[in-house]
């Protein structure tokens, strides 16, 4: 056995040991200090859980897939809004009238249209300018942001659709339909990642770029793609939750990306590119909503899930340094 | 030989296309609105400011090191209810300093995990914004915090007094520019922060002492937002929870658009209040020509973009990308 | 022989760098099957004319020839499409991807709709591989192999086109002795299927062993191609340095004062093993072995970059515990780091801010830093190393190799060390510099410093040591004094043979 590879297997498996331990920390600490009667492992109460995780985890894929790239998209939660207000507004538009339940699809097409024209954006800025992805995607949540207030002031947009709350709050095999969203975006993409060459290219791109250029790689394009991905990726989550919901605040969706960033971060996906797995992103998901409903469960209100979670992912980043210490002789630089 | 290169105009505008930027928004907008160079709106202006310009002060520390601070803003509403939390419990001249005391205990927290644990500030800082917001949630109970006696105390001093004619919340913004960038632009410590963010490992193998360097800027960070507390609980001498929610990232803006590269290395406290300015001006110019405050955002985005593009374009001597 | 086509030909060509002609008028021609050795000191312009070669950059003047028609390499892709493949001297590997996926990077084998086509991108890798007799497979994670494969790994990109030159850019730096004969085996193979080899190498046994014929550029200048066969190692080298290699000894010993520095049964893990030696004022004591020898892993340790595991570091006779380069510099040790660019100066600040960083908490005036005592060293040190900067404002970055060179050494004598450690003090730097800074070197010792010197350059280290140590492997396989060592022992010595004869 190569020195590293256990280190490489607790890393990998890290992340399903946790929800494991979750599982059993909130099962037994809820005996004794649950607010509710029901136990914290109910089968009710696990669907739930997924469905919550639906509108970070869609995003959460996204995100991955730009952070292997070597990138990152701090503008996600505002896409998310934005498209959420452009789906809800679009079926009021008098264009569409007399389409009946028709429009649905309309709007969710200008939703997710409006999601890859943002990613668009951030990717060709990116591309063309050579600007950092960090500042082009922080200046777009702050203008993106803008837009969103443009829309409508500080004034929620809301249109209920009852067809559009009914298929949204329907469930197929038992699974709610943004689990199934959740399911097919985590296989959709774990496909793309693992058998295209779009995906290992973003791989070798986040690697080591200057290989991939040598190779003959266009980094620009795949960049741009993968942008145009989280974007979309961004609106179908709006249009996954909105759907349901109805109505949309204007500072909806903020601080979405230190969530779906935590997420990815906690699936062990490298802050340098090159290196990330979609599946364990998804572990990440859960663990982080298991984390949420575990709190809640257990009694704690909401501002003990983000103390919980902050400190969870600066420990997360502690023990893979510490994994990765190549020994005592090491340069100390 | 003294014929003016296009080069020479690309370094010119690299240099100093903030400074440009910046004339041509306040002409621009004087042309507008001739109310906009009123004496007064200018003192607005910059009062206005001083809170978000106080934080970005020791924001520039930390990016000219080579790092990034993402919990200013949640740490900014901390500092904000436990001033205002304890004026009522212990008076005002103990609250100050217990409250500077408590932030600057979080900066040491996040500055040895920085420093001396070498994790990466980004993440550390994504983390540290979330666990703030709910140390301050669990700390106000997730109540508003309001002092008493709002007219007897004269802790308001510092958000709404004069000096000679002065706000002091400007007065305090300048002196601590003034003194900061005295720091980091004649000191010995201000040279090693530059020689720690421009290149690490060098600064190191020239007995920089790096982990300390690294420290001391949260240390300083942590302090700016302490005062930033101060003057926005002085202000409104009660407060929401989240008050600085999304500061962060304003104030990051602030810095970028003074110049601070992200890479470290380079930015002066002096560009940094010009950014500061900017960001204020652009705000206060569109409210003048009777745009909603929130068209600031589009403006600012794409100030941003700009400000960094020409800069790097300008290093490069290119102004597309070469990213094939 | 000389009749054939040649695969790849250049004519005149020139590659100017702002203030430098790198390549200047370069023709040489590489023909089928033939192992072409590219030679020249460091700087003479072989990486350049690579990278010309390999489409990287774009030549001046000139034109290369592929098979009698002249081509334009508009970049790497482009010249492998044309057959003409480079092997890189630095690993350009992507070490999360496998090893497949790495011999294929950017021409993944596709199938519709843009998937990867795994089993053929299988097969046709596991055919590259059985070529090279190498113990891993396709589907190895390339950054759980050792360096050695991953070299190559990079050997196996040549095979994947029908290649009509393959350029290998120092291919052995990293191989261990087993896995040169593999790769020779490669090449062998190579030059029966008719295809030429460029074979660029420092070592000599191996051009000797494996090339046939032996082209050798100086300062940018091609100075002409001969026959292996028909020359020797004096002959090439010759014509690489312009006249008969200097070999001289240094022969002027300075008054040695007292012991400056000593070492006892120092160790750290597998770097290097009970390393002692001593050096005493005013003496000049070089570190002489091949590269991974743990010779810079020692200077690393003297300095406080690394926790030694065992042994004991005296200075001045009493013992120190030195944790960090800020320890070392109090106890008066100075290291001019191997790594100018990375480890010796900060690129975008000023040639005086760099020069006086370790110090500058001692220049001050009041709580300022003093320009005054700042400009003043600087000013002194640009006149006594001549350098050459229009003014301290400039940046350091756009300074020459040479010029930054003498930055970091200022910025240590400015330090006026007891003990000054120098790491390849003269890599990458034009022939006129070098002598200066060995005339430096041994100025300083005949001021009294002591000084370490570590060099992989023979004549460099016999030049100015008054002892040699030399290493092999993490350990000190003996230590000559100037008038004992000749170029035979010395080699022995950092081969690892005669280890029996360890004074």
């Amino acid at each position: 056995m190569q020195a590293g590879t256990l280190s490489k297997y607790l890393k990998s498996g890290a992340i399903w040991g946790f929800i494991v331990f979750e599982l059993i920390f909130f099962s037994v600490a809820g005996e004794f200090l649950s607010v509710s009667d029901k136990a914290f492992m109910d089968a009710d109460n696990m669907l739930l859980l997924f469905k919550q995780s639906a509108p970070i985890g869609i995003i959460a894929m996204g995100m991955t897939i730009v952070m292997v790239n070597g990138n990152i998209d701090l503008s996600v939660g505002a896409t998310y809004a934005l498209a959420a207000i452009v789906m809800l507004d679009s079926m009021t538009w008098s264009i569409f009238e007399g389409m009946g339940d028709a429009v649905i699809f309309v709007a969710w097409g200008l939703a997710l249209l409006t999601g890859v024209v943002l990613g668009a954006i951030n990717g060709i800025i990116v591309w063309k300018t050579g600007v950092d992805a960090f500042i082009v995607t922080l200046g777009a949540m702050l203008g993106y942001r803008g837009l969103v207030f443009m829309y409508n002031g500080e004034q929620p947009t809301s249109h209920l659709n009852w067809t559009l709350v009914d298929f949204a709050e329907a469930q197929f095999l038992g699974l709610h339909t943004p689990t199934w969203f959740l399911l097919i975006v985590t296989a959709a993409i774990w496909f793309l990642m693992n058998r295209t060459v779009h995906g290992r290219n973003a791989y070798a791109i986040g690697n080591n770029r200057e290989a991939a250029v040598n190779a003959g790689i266009r980094v620009g394009p795949h960049m741009m793609i993968n942008f145009m991905i989280i974007g979309f990726l961004a609106a179908l989550s709006a249009v996954v939750f909105y759907s349901e919901s109805g109505s949309v605040n204007p500072n909806d969706g903020e601080l979405y990306e230190l969530w779906v960033i935590t997420a990815v971060v906690l699936g062990g996906t490298k802050l340098t590119g090159g290196a990330g797995s979609i599946i364990s992103t998804f572990g990440g998901v859960v663990a982080i909503q298991l984390l949420r409903k575990g709190l809640a469960h257990v009694g704690a209100d909401t501002s003990t899930v983000n103390l919980v979670i902050g400190l969870i992912l600066i420990a997360v980043l502690f023990l893979d340094r510490q994994l990765n210490v190549k020994g005592k002789e090491e340069l100390k630089v | 030989m003294a014929r003016l290169t296009k080069k020479d105009i690309g370094g010119f505008l690299a240099r100093q296309g903030i400074l440009v930027a910046f004339a041509l928004f306040i002409i621009g907008f004087t042309i507008a609105n001739e109310r906009f160079l009123d004496p007064d709106n200018i003192m607005g202006v910059i009062r206005s400011s001083a809170i978000l310009g106080v934080m970005a002060l020791g924001v520039t520390f930390v990016v000219i090191s080579g790092n990034l601070d993402l919990s200013v803003g949640s740490m900014m509403s901390f500092s904000t209810i436990v001033v205002l939390d304890l004026h009522d419990k212990i008076g005002p001249a103990m609250a100050i300093p217990a409250m500077f005391a408590m932030t600057l205990a979080l900066g040491a927290f996040i500055g040895f995990l920085v420093a001396y644990l070498k994790l990466n500030s980004l993440i550390v800082t994504l983390g540290m914004l979330s666990a703030i917001h709910g140390l301050t949630l669990t700390y106000s109970g997730g109540k508003n915090m309001d002092i008493a006696d709002k007219e007897g105390t004269w802790f308001s001093v510092f958000g709404q007094g004069d000096i000679m004619g002065i706000s002091v919340p400007i007065l305090i913004f300048l002196l601590l520019a003034a003194f900061l960038g005295v720091l980091l632009a004649k000191t010995p410590f201000g040279r090693k922060v530059y020689s720690v963010g421009g290149n690490g490992t060098a600064a190191t193998f020239s007995g920089v002492r790096r982990a300390r360097v690294v420290f001391s800027c949260y240390l300083i960070s942590a302090f700016c937002v302490a005062t930033a507390g101060l003057l926005q609980a002085s202000r409104s001498l009660g407060s929401q929870n989240t008050v600085g929610q999304g500061l962060e990232l304003e104030v990051l803006a602030a810095v970028i658009l003074g110049g601070a590269s992200l890479l470290g290395g380079s930015g002066t406290i002096f560009k940094t209040v010009i950014g500061v300015l900017i960001l204020g001006f652009i705000t206060n110019g569109l409210l003048l020509v009777g745009l909603e405050f929130y068209v600031q955002f589009v403006v600012t985005w794409v100030i941003i973009i700009l400000a960094v593009w020409l800069d790097i374009a300008a290093k490069r001597g290119k102004l597309w990308s070469p990213i094939a | 022989m000389n009749e054939q086509t040649p695969v790849l030909r250049l004519e005149g060509i020139v590659k100017t760098f702002p203030g430098v002609r790198a390549l200047d008028g370069v023709s040489l021609s590489i023909l089928p099957g033939e192992v072409h050795a590219l030679m020249g000191e460091n700087g003479a312009g072989k990486s350049t004319l690579m990278k010309v070669l390999g489409g990287i950059h774009q030549p001046d003047e000139g034109q290369i020839i592929v098979s009698e028609q002249p081509v334009v390499m508009s970049g790497p892709l482009d010249a492998k499409a044309k057959g003409i493949v480079f092997i890189h001297q630095e690993l350009s590997l992507a070490d999360e991807l496998s090893v497949a996926e790495n011999i294929y990077l950017g021409e993944l084998p596709r199938k519709r709709f843009g998937l990867v086509d795994w089993a053929e991108l299988e097969t046709r890798t596991n055919a590259i591989l059985e070529k090279l007799k190498v113990s891993f497979d396709a589907k190895t994670r390339v950054g759980d192999l050792s360096i050695a494969n991953q070299q190559m790994v990079e050997i196996a990109r040549a095979l994947t086109v029908d290649a009509k030159a393959v350029i290998f850019d120092e291919p052995t730096a990293s191989l261990t002795d087993a896995e040169k004969i593999v790769l020779f085996e490669v090449i062998s193979d190579l030059q029966v299927q008719g295809v030429g080899i460029a074979y660029i190498s420092h070592r000599m046994e191996e051009i000797f062993k494996i090339t046939d014929r032996i082209s050798v550029l100086r300062d940018g200048q091609y100075q002409g191609t001969v026959n292996t066969a028909e020359t020797d190692e004096e002959g090439v080298t010759q014509m690489m340095i312009g006249r008969k290699l200097d070999l001289s000894r240094n022969e002027s010993h300075h008054e040695l004062g007292e012991v400056a520095l000593e070492v006892r049964g120092l160790s750290c893990g597998d770097l290097y093993q009970d390393v002692s030696f001593e050096v005493r004022r005013g003496e000049v004591v070089g570190f002489y072995g091949l590269v991974g020898a743990g010779r810079t892993e020692i200077a690393e340790t003297l300095f406080g970059l690394r926790d030694p595991s065992a042994g004991t570091i005296l200075i001045g006779g009493e013992e120190a515990k030195i944790h960090s380069p800020y320890d070392a510099i109090e106890r008066g040790i100075s290291l001019v780091p191997e790594d100018r660019k990375d480890q010796g100066l900060v690129l975008g600040m000023n040639c005086r801010d760099n020069m006086t960083l370790p110090q500058v908490d001692e220049l001050k005036a009041g709580p300022f830093v003093s320009d005054g005592a700042e400009i003043a060293i600087f000013d002194q040190y640009r006149d006594r190393l001549d350098i050459r900067t229009p003014s301290w404002k400039q940046l350091v970055g756009n300074l020459s190799g040479g010029n930054q060179q003498k930055i970091v050494i200022g910025k240590w004598l400015s330090m006026r060390p007891d003990v000054l450690i120098v790491d390849e003090p003269t890599r990458g730097i034009d022939v006129g510099s070098k002598a200066e800074i060995h005339n430096l070197i041994r100025d300083l010792a005949a001021h009294g410093y002591a000084v370490i010197v570590i060099s992989s350059e023979m004549p460099e280290v016999l030049h100015v040591s008054d002892r040699i140590v030399a290493m092999y492997s993490g350990r000190i396989m003996r230590t000559f004094t100037s008038e004992e060592v000749t170029e035979d022992n010395l080699i022995q010595a950092i081969s690892g043979i005669g280890s029996d004869k360890v004074a």
